[in-house]
């Protein structure tokens, strides 16, 4: 996929440049272009629909476009654009901010937690990332005992965080098993951008 | 040369706002006092306003500018000027005098502001009028054009709405300098479809204009921003139809090539959105689409004469060296103000 900014450029200069995009794709690809004009976004799909190409966009923030061109053989096109197919994949995101899941007996909250990140694991589709914070921390860390399924999401594309803080505070930094060291900003932006938050 | 691409942004009158908002703000706006001397307004969409004086005279008044829409300073003063001056000899008018409007850089080159009056002064001259003053003012990006003032029989005007059924229609000037200039910015235009671009756009309306005069001429415009479809849509005025035949269109030739690469204005678009529900295409290659919604700087007359006069002026215009062509007829009103077919004969 070859992605181009045309923002800020005037007509015809998107067009110029997507051609010039497509050219080097040598007959199958997708090429994505940002404009910041629903006019350029017209004479984009014009000339898509002249040449045969697919063609879809999707209006970002702040008055910007984003142009997908699909160009030849689908099946040939290893790649599938967000824009293409904009309902595949919400954007989830799980916050576990406890080492129990839910209020009362603390043995049955541990085992609970621990069979809801495995039914997690086993899920078709897979969350986009996992915050642990606070108590959480100990889940990504040594003694867990969900490491395996922790790791087998993380293999599969999961972004796994846990709250660098919480970690110092439980000195577990040094004892971390899966996923990466995060702070409040990257929690707060995961957490606001996220389409479905989900708090076991 | 930095100046000069700093010089050259989007120009011309691709520059100009789209007729859809326009015509949106002018609705809104009070209306002073009637004065029955006030012949044209701008209630018709005409391409300049005529005021009564006498019973033998006619004030046309009309001011046209814009940013370059080419490299050239002194080239780009003639254009600026030809497309002002235009409306004048649309509305059947003569030149008397004409103002200079100018924006312009402090921190630019005065020596490229001087180039621009040249070609404009030039351009005036040769329609026949006199530069009489101007107003400048500093701002960030150069535009020129002018205000022009002329006279009129009010007898003799040619308003934009009143082509009448069985009228032919006549267009001076070939189309596509929109998207030549358009290639040309993105270094995609030959320089011999550039030159052809330039001799249309610095060629004045005048010599076309006073071959009407001898002919009855039912309506006339100039072909400007909103392309051939927009001055066309504003001349059936929803009464009347047009019928155009596709392979009578004069063009450059390479325009239509570059609209086959899709070198286009957003101006074309914005015009093909505003009229493509007066339109009814049939069976037209996308490439003549777009030349017929290119947006044209100093672009030809349109003229709806009386079938039994059309030829002979067409004839006359042509031993004028005018690349005019008749390039369609008007009916009574069909289901859509502008039917374009590939022949006169189908």
């Amino acid at each position: 996929m070859i992605t181009i900014n045309a923002v800020g450029d005037i007509c015809p200069v998107p067009v110029v440049k997507a051609k010039e995009a497509i050219q080097t794709l040598g007959g199958n690809g997708i090429v994505e272009i940002l404009v910041d004009n629903d006019i350029a976004v017209q004479n984009l799909c014009k000339m898509a629909e002249q040449k045969g190409y697919g063609v879809s966009f999707l209006q970002q923030e702040d008055r910007i476009y984003k142009v997908t061109f699909t160009v030849g053989d689908l099946e040939m096109i290893q790649e599938v654009p967000a824009a293409v197919m904009p309902s595949a994949k919400k954007n989830t995101v799980i916050v576990i901010s406890s080492d129990k899941m839910g209020e009362g007996n603390p043995e049955l909250g541990t085992v609970l937690l621990k069979g809801f990140l495995y039914a997690l694991s086993k899920q078709e589709s897979l969350p986009s990332t996992i915050l642990f914070y606070n108590g959480g921390a100990k889940l990504t860390t040594e003694g867990s005992d969900s490491i395996e399924d922790l790791q087998d999401m993380e293999k599969a594309g999961v972004k796994i965080y846990t709250c660098g803080t919480c970690l110092n505070y439980y000195e577990l930094t040094d004892h971390l098993k899966v996923g990466e060291i995060t702070n409040m900003y990257t929690i707060l932006e995961l957490m606001s951008s996220a389409d479905l938050l989900i708090r076991p | 040369m930095s100046e000069t691409m700093e010089f050259c942004k989007s120009g011309g009158c691709t520059a100009k706002l789209g007729p859809g908002i326009l015509s949106r703000v002018l609705s809104r706006l009070p209306k002073g006092t009637q004065d029955d001397n006030l012949l044209v307004g701008y209630d018709s969409n005409d391409d300049a306003a005529v005021y009564r004086i006498d019973e033998n005279t006619a004030m046309v008044q009309t001011l046209d500018f814009f940013p370059p829409m080419v490299e050239d300073p002194y080239i780009f003063g003639q254009i600026a000027a030809a497309n002002a001056l235009s409306d004048i000899f649309a509305m059947g008018g003569q030149v008397k005098t004409a103002l200079n409007i100018v924006c312009f850089p402090e921190s630019m080159d005065l020596s490229i502001l001087g180039e621009i009056m040249r070609g404009g002064a030039e351009k005036v001259m040769e329609a026949g009028g006199i530069l009489a003053g101007g107003h400048s003012i500093q701002d960030a990006d150069v535009k020129y054009g002018l205000s022009v003032t002329g006279l009129v029989c009010p007898d003799r005007i040619y308003t934009n709405h009143q082509g009448q059924p069985g009228d032919c229609l006549i267009l001076t000037k070939k189309l596509g300098v929109g998207i030549v200039c358009c290639a040309s910015r993105v270094g995609a235009a030959s320089q011999k479809a550039f030159a052809e671009a330039i001799e249309s756009m610095t060629t004045l309306n005048r010599y076309a204009a006073e071959l009407l005069s001898d002919y009855e001429v039912h309506a006339c415009t100039d072909v400007t921003g909103f392309g051939f479809l927009g001055h066309l849509h504003e001349m059936m005025a929803a009464t009347k139809t047009a019928l155009i035949y596709g392979d009578q269109i004069p063009y450059i030739q390479e325009a239509y090539e570059y609209a086959e690469e899709f070198l286009l204005t957003a101006a074309a678009q914005r015009n093909r959105n505003h009229l493509e529900s007066h339109v009814d295409f049939q069976d037209i290659p996308f490439p003549l689409q777009e030349l017929l919604y290119d947006p044209q700087t100093s672009g030809g007359l349109l003229v709806a004469v009386p079938p039994s006069e059309a030829n002979q002026l067409l004839q006359s215009m042509k031993a004028h060296g005018i690349p005019a062509e008749m390039v369609g007829e008007i009916l009574p009103f069909q289901n859509k103000e502008i039917i374009v077919t590939r022949s006169k004969l189908i």
